[in-house]
């Protein structure tokens, strides 16, 4: 649910000092081609704790940074699957089980009467699941995340774009991906504190 | 023709086209011209007016409600046999209204229908509103408000459950699942907005509330990418909600055995007319709201004219409707209906039948000409009469329907008092107050979204990088690959 995936890698690899490092190095990008070629090639170079920020849901990111499709459709399945079983489920028990009422000398127990509370607990529960599951696989609510400690983040918002790459990246060098930032044309580069 | 000759044409029409967004505005002006209303310290005098008189209206509405609590629905002009009179047809008003929302957020995202964006936030939170003003009156129209909760499925002292083999329930489970869903949809896609907010705040109290309300979100990719799915999941699950929603509400009527209700048009028609209804308060909202807020370049005409041609559209659908019915009524060979459907158009409810008539059937039809789509004021007076007509609509639908019905001798007329008037205006007083606090403190037009229909998004080159326009994958670009 970290949305990375990748703690193990990071456990495995060489023990890092303890001392406070920043958070990572962050680079902004001012128009959403030079910043989509960048991301392009920060992927290329094997860096796996890294995000990009944007003002606006750009198209072909996904690809440029090899993000996998999430798994939150087969949660929102899974919760509508729960609410159509259910919501069956809750009208057996309560017009046909627990205390039968004769309507119209119907039976006590027919689907078709109960197909549109099925209907809507399938969308109830589906919407409720995407809302939170999106939450919950963005580690949202979140009350204080470093990156806003960059000083380009205030309009990451509004117009501008960020990459930043974290110091914990097992691939991460000062000098490296400083100059990676650099040729990738980033109009700032600045250190993230933690 | 090839895929890449397609995409040419499209993109040249495209071209041939009005931009969505005019005035050389870039990301930074648009978010400052739609921050700027929320942030100023002061809002227009207007706006303190227009106040004034809403929560006056929000008062009269308690007022009536609460002398209902202590009378009983004697104190609306209800008899026998019209057990039903200005609260369903309230109720049914309010909710048709709310379905433009979720039709422009949720069926237009669907079909890519980018012009939405700019009008999107705006129906999505009227479709709040409206739910609110319509959930209202089936539950004060039971008269013991108290015992409202005898509705959900809640272990009791009697032992009994509620039928779930009447559309009644299923009207609480389908309002209460829509009120939700488009509460939902509304919040999670204020998000990036209201964290746009949270970054310009200047003072710490707005920091505070904005940040608060955002829930830490901080545009990253990661985050983009789950929420883009997430939208399009409630979008999906949100088209197929609101044609239920109306049916539901249709089967109050169709499943049962009054004539003029017992018909299986019922759900189409009523859809239709919640869109109709909806799309043209969604005019009457935004023409004075773009003019007095200065977001002429953000909803433009082309906004308006797309609205205009939705409404001609619909209101024709409707018109089919009442003609179809009418039909039936007259080829089916049963006399009680045939009876009903002369009645309304001759009997003691001639009058509202006519009104319903002019203003669902050829004040619409004025949309068919340019000039008519392109002029504000005809667009306002236009939607403001479809929305009159479509309340006669279900006013006449449930009045003259039970106001005579199999038995001549228990016919009756409904007539109603003030209490009734007065809630009805109360209505709407709720309504604008909710709507006025909107425009106040949450920013009125998605911003997020609009940015990925502007030129700054990249659109004018191949591989399109907008939301809102997305044709295909983005061409590779892996050849120059760093470090």
């Amino acid at each position: 649910m970290s949305g990375h995936g990748h703690e193990s890698r990071v456990a495995q690899g060489p023990q890092r000092s303890r001392e406070p490092s920043p958070f990572g190095l962050a680079a902004r990008f001012d128009s959403v081609d030079t910043f989509l070629k960048a991301c392009e090639r920060v992927r290329d170079a094997g860096y796996r704790r890294w995000d990009a920020y944007a003002p606006y849901p750009v198209h072909g990111l996904n690809d440029a940074m090899g993000i996998r499709h999430t798994r939150l459709p087969l949660v929102v399945l899974g919760a509508g699957i729960t609410g159509a079983g259910g919501a069956l489920l809750l009208q057996w028990w309560m017009n046909a089980h627990n205390y039968p009422l004769i309507v119209s000398g119907k039976p006590f127990f027919s689907l078709p009467a109960n197909i549109p509370i099925m209907f809507e607990l399938t969308i109830l529960l589906s919407a409720l699941a995407t809302f939170i599951g999106m939450l919950a696989f963005n580690n949202l609510p979140m009350l204080h995340h470093p990156v806003v400690n960059s000083p380009s983040f205030d309009r990451v918002t509004t117009d501008r774009f960020l990459i930043v790459i974290e110091t914990r990246d097992l691939a991460f060098d000062e000098s490296r991906t400083r100059a990676l930032l650099e040729a990738a044309s980033g109009a700032e580069i600045a250190w993230v504190e933690d | 023709m090839s895929a890449r000759e397609a995409t040419q044409l499209a993109m040249e029409m495209a071209e041939r086209r009005s931009p969505l967004i005019t005035g050389g505005n870039d990301f930074a002006t648009v978010t400052d011209k739609i921050c700027s209303l929320v942030e100023k310290p002061h809002p227009p005098r207007a706006w303190f007016i227009a106040f004034g008189v809403s929560l006056a209206m929000t008062g009269v509405l308690f007022a009536m409600i609460g002398y209902l609590l202590l009378r009983g629905i004697g104190v609306w002009g209800l008899n026998s046999p019209v057990g039903w009179g200005f609260d369903i047809t309230n109720f049914v008003f309010w909710v048709g209204i709310g379905h433009a929302g979720t039709l422009i957020s949720a069926i237009l995202f669907l079909f890519r229908q980018k012009w939405r964006t700019s009008i999107n936030r705006f129906a999505e939170s009227m479709t709040i509103f409206a739910v609110i003003c319509a959930g209202m009156f089936p539950a004060i129209h039971v008269g013991r408000v108290w015992f409202i909760w005898f509705v959900f499925p809640l272990p009791n002292q009697n032992l009994v459950w509620p039928n779930f083999r009447s559309p009644l329930l299923w009207d609480v489970f389908a309002v209460g699942t829509y009120m939700t869903v488009s509460l939902l949809f509304w919040y999670m896609g204020m998000l990036p907005d209201l964290a746009t907010l949270r970054d310009r705040a200047k003072t710490k109290a707005r920091s505070f509330i904005y940040g608060a309300l955002s829930l830490g979100w901080r545009g990253s990719n990661r985050q983009w990418h789950r929420y883009e799915v997430a939208y399009l999941l409630l979008a999906a699950l949100a088209t197929p909600l609101v044609l239920s929603v109306h049916s539901v509400v249709s089967f109050d009527f169709a499943a049962s055995q009054v004539p003029g209700w017992h018909t299986t048009i019922f759900p189409p028609y009523f859809v239709a007319g919640a869109i109709f209804s909806g799309f043209a308060m969604v005019m009457t909202l935004i023409i004075p709201a773009r003019q007095f807020f200065g977001l002429k370049d953000i909803i433009t005409m082309r906004h308006l004219e797309n609205m205009a041609k939705i409404i001609l559209l619909t209101g024709s659908m409707v018109a089919l409707a009442y003609a179809t019915e009418i039909f039936i009524a007259w080829y089916g060979g049963n006399p009680i209906e045939r009876f009903t459907f002369m009645n309304r158009a001759l009997g003691p409810y001639a009058w509202a039948y006519s009104i319903m008539m002019t203003c669902n059937v050829l004040v619409p039809q004025i949309f068919w000409f340019r000039w008519a789509r392109r002029n504000l004021w005809l667009m306002m007076i236009v939607s403001i009469l479809v929305n009159v007509g479509m309340w006669f609509e279900r006013f006449v639908i449930i009045v003259s329907s039970l106001s005579r019905d199999y038995l001549p001798a228990a016919w009756g007329y409904f007539k109603p008092t003030a209490i009734d008037l007065l809630t009805l205006a109360g209505s709407f007083g709720l309504f604008f107050t909710l709507f006025l606090l909107f425009i106040r403190y949450l920013p009125m037009v998605a911003m997020a979204e609009v940015r990925s229909v502007m030129p700054q998004a990249g659109l004018e080159h191949g591989g399109h990088r907008g939301q809102g326009d997305y044709h295909g994958d983005i061409p590779a670009q892996h050849e120059e690959t760093g470090a």
